[in-house]
């Protein structure tokens, strides 16, 4: 069984079409990172994932249909939106009591654990912590559920460098194993570059791109070459090319290394480069549709 | 972690299913309401401010009475009345206070996590979308008459025990002061009242709590506004005032129902003298009024699941 299975997923709001028929099936054991521009229907595939929004189309989720199982499901799916989502007025001992109290599978002695490598002190407000502490606590929570299926939407939006880094060292250290599934969402494509192990891009509510890190590795090459040379490997049709300090750089899809080893120093891009590629001449078509 | 995922699903599935079971349908209310109360402290502290400026006043009342006050407690004929009064009025604003509260709270229920998108940190955890419209009707009808019973409870022992000290100073003695004020036989019949409240009432929690969870703004006048225009609209066009009486009649209609109008006697009578539960449980008004409450309720639960963010 798929942790997620999804087939023609479909839905609109009023004209906007925020996801066109995506079939998505992610295993066990998997880090999916869903990227897209703003707009593109990531959070609506996430919300619909999560229960949170109706759709048309089929769609399981350990087995479960999210929309009309959303409780019992969460007993097995953790979600962190964005940071802001925990109230101002919860204290974080009330936190930790109110989700030991509802949530079965929740090991409290876990997240104090988590906590108290943190500098948030339990009689706080979540309004009176940082925004970095808010997400610590946050993923203290998360982290110490024995969930099958983690979500994150944007989880480090709006966190300083050092945070995002132990954001995902965290994820990695103490709690990704082979038998949790992450979905990612995020801008910040470089830092989940080396965490994840398969790749989904999306836009304007269609799967563009899906494939494993490994075919991704093996897939795309990027290579710099002299002005002189451009021509020739022009000829070879890449995928896309960029000038940068006089120098262009071509991306191609499927290109034979050896060959484009003659041109220079042959490398595999990042995710942000090949992004840019993919999605580089539609981006600005999608402006103001619904994320 | 250690599930034998692949070997064995079916025991282990059953048995995952059964250990939560027990506590799926209670402990997460119990949590929710407990959650409501965390972030709503005013359920408790607008009634307990209410009877501190109570209590200050009745203090300040027996220690400087009037003159025409004091002739009353001497006055075999306007002794009751006179004595009974202060903590009838107590108990009266005290509940008037609970009432406003839980009218405002409800506004709020379903509209306040939306507007600070913490409704994504509370649908992220096993909780169904009909125990929280459940937690959150709980509170102005099972936890803010009792609340308010509490409050006034103590509230008239504390003046009982005020007066006890103060009034024998004044001419009246503390045996008559006791046998004026059965306080045990006056909370009971509170009791009464509030649940009489609460029932008759919860219609109107209902329709607040279901338009809390509906507009993006506004909510107060989204819950006023409708049942006011239909008022006006019926007196324009047919003269008619059908709909603000059923309107007065849900906001009030339960004294009537409930406590037998009594003559205004001066001598001391029995709290549970003028309760009158039969003809309260036969009026088809409550009935009525419950099944509607019913409905506005399935439809905020209904309405909850559409709910995201605002």
């Amino acid at each position: 069984m798929s942790v997620i299975d999804a087939r023609a997923l479909r839905k609109a709001f009023g004209v906007t079409i925020a996801l066109d028929g995506v079939d998505l099936r992610v295993e066990e054991g998997r880090i999916l990172g869903l990227i897209g521009p703003n707009g593109a229907g990531k959070t609506t595939a996430l919300n619909a994932i999560l229960g949170l929004t109706p759709y048309q189309g089929e769609l399981k989720v350990l087995g479960r249909d999210p929309w009309t199982e959303r409780d019992q499901l969460m007993r097995d799916v953790s979600f962190i939106a964005d940071v802001a989502v925990l109230p101002r007025w919860l204290r974080v001992s009330q936190a930790l009591d109110y989700v030991a109290g509802v949530h079965p599978r929740f090991d409290r002695a876990k997240a104090e654990g988590f906590i108290a490598k943190t500098t948030i002190r339990r009689a706080s407000k979540v309004g009176e912590l940082s925004k970095g502490m808010v997400a610590q606590l946050n993923l203290a929570l998360v982290m110490a559920v024995d969930a099958k299926l983690l979500v994150l939407d944007e989880p480090t939006l709006g966190l300083d460098i050092l945070y995002r880094k132990q954001f995902y060292d965290s994820l990695l250290n103490d709690y990704f194993d082979r038998s949790r599934t992450i979905v990612v969402t995020t801008h910040q494509v470089e830092e989940v570059q080396h965490v994840l192990t398969d790749l989904m891009f999306i836009n304007r509510g269609r799967i563009v791109l899906n494939c494993s890190m490994e075919e991704f590795e093996s897939r795309y090459v990027e290579v710099t070459v002299h002005p002189e040379q451009a021509p020739a490997a022009r000829a070879l049709k890449p995928l896309h090319e960029r000038q940068i300090f006089g120098r262009s750089t071509l991306l191609f899809d499927r290109g034979d290394r050896q060959q484009l080893a003659g041109f220079g120093e042959v490398r595999t891009p990042s995710i942000a480069d090949v992004f840019v590629a993919v999605m580089g001449d539609q981006a600005g078509e999608t402006q103001g549709a619904v994320r | 972690m250690n599930n034998p995922s692949n070997a064995l699903p079916e025991p282990a599935l059953d048995s995952q299913v059964i250990a939560p079971a027990a506590m799926a349908a209670t402990r997460p209310l119990y949590w929710s309401v407990r959650r409501e109360l965390w972030e709503n402290r005013s359920i408790y502290i607008a009634p307990l401010a209410v009877a501190a400026v109570i209590l200050f006043g009745f203090l300040i009342s027996i220690i400087h009475p009037s003159a025409k006050t004091r002739a009353a407690w001497l006055d075999p004929a306007k002794q009751w009345p006179a004595i009974n009064m202060p903590y009838d009025i107590a108990a009266f604003l005290i509940l008037l206070t609970a009432f406003i509260v839980g009218i405002f709270y409800c506004l709020d229920a379903l509209h306040g996590d939306r507007r600070d998108r913490s409704i994504l940190f509370w649908k992220s955890l096993p909780v169904s979308d009909l125990t929280t419209v459940l937690s959150k009707a709980g509170i102005p009808l099972a936890v803010l008459p009792l609340v308010a019973f509490a409050i006034i409870v103590a509230t008239q022992v504390i003046m009982l025990l005020l007066s006890t000290v103060i009034l024998p100073g004044k001419g009246v003695g503390a045996a008559t002061l006791w046998a004026q004020l059965p306080l045990f036989r006056m909370s009971l019949a509170l009791l009464y009242a509030l649940a009489v409240m609460a029932l008759w009432h919860a219609p109107i929690y209902g329709w607040m709590l279901l338009v809390s969870g509906w507009p993006r703004r506004a909510t107060f006048l989204w819950a006023v506004l409708p049942p006011f225009a239909i008022g006006v609209i019926e007196k324009v066009a047919f003269n008619t005032t059908h709909f603000g009486n059923l309107m007065k009649y849900r906001l009030i209609g339960w004294f009537t129902q409930a406590f037998a109008l009594w003559a205004k006697g001066n001598a001391p009578m029995d709290p549970l003298a003028p309760l009158t539960p039969g003809k309260f449980l036969s009026t088809p008004g409550l009935w009525i009024g419950l099944a509607v409450a019913a409905i506005f309720l399935a439809a905020a639960v209904r309405l909850r699941r559409y709910r995201g963010p605002i």
